[in-house]
């Protein structure tokens, strides 16, 4: 069928005029072989830098993508986390019951916040969502749900082992896992984003009117979006409770959305592969800045960040979309 | 049963206010099954208000809009689509990081079905339509001779080719109504006379009505089969151009804009 051609050519133009097929095959080369190389801190760092990937995916959606801005993503990575910590610790469930439920339970606590927020329109979900990302840190310190949160003392978690007897780490088995769910959850916004929602999504972004007169029900599709978005983060918050074996109030601060956000904008607004660099972004500068000065890491950080963005505007996405044209020149 | 058999669509004692200011005071008029109906008005006579209530951008403040019998002015506007109605604007609303194909298939949204789930899972029933959509795209970016810009950014285009991506949009759906504000706005002459191939081209094609709202009256008077003037939001003709054409408060509502204008 003449149609389905198309499709095809169109999905799987090749980026930097490459075979896809090699690019994949440096990817996944490059995503196992910390497995062998890495030691056990730096394959730990790793996993967290994937972990903060899908959550910076999961802004990415609503802010990059739909132009609705989120200042306050870490509260739903927190609830993602702690639900995981009460699944496994009081309720006795297995580790990988908790990644689903975080994710539906984010879901759909981001669709009835985002159903008034979003209709307000403006900047009410910036404020409301900063609001969330202040007050969750006290609302899980509060006396009363103390028997679920552990208060001020959080919740200590065991990491899994590895299933089927296989032959490596745990920190091994969880940077697989990490690796595994978010080739999934990267491949499902890819797909998401180059469909008929997908562009109804950066419809309106781009001009809401028209995206209306499209046919498109704008509050209704920000609202889902938004509650995709929160489920993504959410999700990425249970693995983290997974990996770090431990939530306290104290992890989830509002810089912790700020961090997402900075995440975010360093790997490429509206970019499917830029929260992985986000990612590593987040893991593993702070870590250099310590390196370089013990007293003042906040300092170099800003300094890093700032030369960053001067010097990549588009964030790493726009560098390779920029060296992709120009590739693409030369042949 | 008001009007015409064959009207598409019926426009009836329709007032607009904003405030104090009344834009539309009663008008009514019909469209007929392909018929192609001229809106014409001095600056400021309620063309474009009007033309938003027929979109469902605005609520008429009294009177009925109905397509196909069905009463449509107090539906959310993003039905309107759905319901058959296309429409380009005035001042152009294109999606401005998206590609000119992308923007096309954008108005291809009310046809699909495929949500979140179906979309990301990229279930079958979301492949054929979006193979369906995709092919629609192809055959109005030919008809359209836009296929050379298909992926190129849709900002950069010169503003004639834009006008041209917005009807492409518009048309993607096959409306059965297609309302055009001010299609020759910012156009040259060439470019206009091209146009008004293109209406005839476009009707033939889709087999649809077009409700068209210009400023100018050379573009209006040739492709319309019919023409409802307006001059401070009443309606002050109705009928062939020629009959419009020689209509005395026609041509005083123009020769008095003149006035004004030199
Ligand atoms: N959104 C609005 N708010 C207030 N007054 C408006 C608005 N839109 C139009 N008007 C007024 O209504 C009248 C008709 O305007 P409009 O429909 O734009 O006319 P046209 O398109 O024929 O030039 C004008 O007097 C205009 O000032
Ligand atoms: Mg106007």
């Amino acid at each position: 069928m003449p149609s389905e051609t198309t499709l095809v050519e169109v999905s799987r133009r090749p980026a930097l005029g490459i075979d896809p097929r090699i690019l994949w095959g440096i990817g996944l080369a490059l995503l196992i072989a910390p497995l062998f190389m890495a030691e056990s801190y730096r394959l730990f760092q790793l996993t967290l830098a994937g972990i903060y990937a899908i959550a910076i995916l999961g802004l990415n959606i609503i802010t990059g993508y739909n132009g609705q801005i989120s200042l306050g993503h870490g509260a739903f990575y927190a609830v993602g986390a702690y639900v995981a910590a009460i699944m496994m610790d009081k309720l006795g469930l297995p580790y990988w019951t908790t990644l689903p439920s975080a994710a539906v339970i984010c879901g759909l606590v981001g669709y009835g916040i985002g159903f008034p927020a979003l209709r307000l329109g403006g900047l009410y979900l910036a404020l409301t969502t900063f609001s969330l990302a202040v007050a969750v840190p006290q609302i899980l310190k509060y006396k009363g749900i103390e028997d679920w949160t552990g208060g001020v003392q959080g919740v200590l978690v065991f990491k899994p082992d590895p299933p089927f007897g296989l032959p490596i780490s745990a920190d091994q088995y969880l940077y697989l896992l990490t690796v595994v769910l978010a080739l999934g959850v990267f491949l499902l916004v890819r797909n998401l984003m180059a469909s008929r929602i997908g562009r109804a999504i950066m419809a309106i972004r781009d001009h809401g009117l028209a995206a209306e007169a499209m046919g498109m029900d704008a509050a209704k599709l920000k609202t889902s979006t938004f509650a995709v978005s929160a489920g993504i983060t959410g999700l990425a918050g249970a693995l983290s409770a997974i990996a770090i074996e431990f939530v306290s109030p104290d992890s989830f601060q509002v810089s912790l959305s700020i961090t997402l956000f900075v995440g975010m904008v360093v790997g490429g607004v509206a970019s499917i592969i830029g929260p992985v660099f986000g990612g590593l972004f987040v893991v593993f500068v702070p870590n250099l800045a310590e390196e370089v000065s013990k007293a003042a890491p906040g300092v170099i950080y800003g300094i890093i960040l700032i030369v960053f963005l001067f010097v990549l505007p588009g964030g790493v996405a726009g560098l390779l979309r920029r060296l992709a044209t120009w590739l693409k020149r030369q042949s | 049963m008001s009007g015409s058999p064959a009207a598409l669509l019926e426009v009836r004692d329709i007032v607009i206010r904003f405030g104090g200011v009344t834009a539309v005071g009663g008008v009514s008029f019909d469209v007929g099954q392909h018929q192609i109906c001229g809106l014409i008005g001095p600056n400021g006579a309620g063309k474009t208000s009007l033309f938003n209530c027929i979109s469902g951008f605005y609520r008429p403040s009294e009177g009925q809009i109905s397509l196909e019998g069905q009463q449509i002015s107090d539906l959310p506007r993003h039905r309107m689509m759905g319901l058959g109605i296309g429409r380009t604007f005035q001042n152009l609303a294109l999606f401005r990081s998206m590609t000119v194909r992308q923007n096309v298939l954008a108005g291809a949204h009310s046809q699909g079905r495929a949500g979140f789930l179906a979309s990301a899972l990229r279930l079958p029933s979301s492949t054929r339509e979006a193979a369906a959509a995709e092919d629609q795209a192809r055959a109005l970016l030919a008809l359209l001779d836009l296929e050379q810009f298909a992926e190129v950014p849709v900002a950069g285009l010169p503003f004639g080719w834009q006008k041209r991506v917005e009807l492409a949009r518009a048309l993607i759906s096959r409306p059965k109504l297609l309302l055009l504000d001010e299609p020759a706005g910012g156009l040259n002459h060439s470019e206009v006379d091209a146009l008004a191939d293109l209406f005839h081209d476009i009707r033939r094609t889709f087999q649809l009505s077009i409700l068209l709202v210009e400023h100018h009256m050379n573009l209006v008077m040739r492709v319309s089969d019919k023409v409802v003037a307006l001059n401070f939001g009443k309606k002050i003709a109705d009928g062939t151009p020629d009959e419009v054409r020689a209509t005395p408060e026609v041509i005083s509502a123009y020769l008095g804009e003149q006035a004004h204008a030199a």
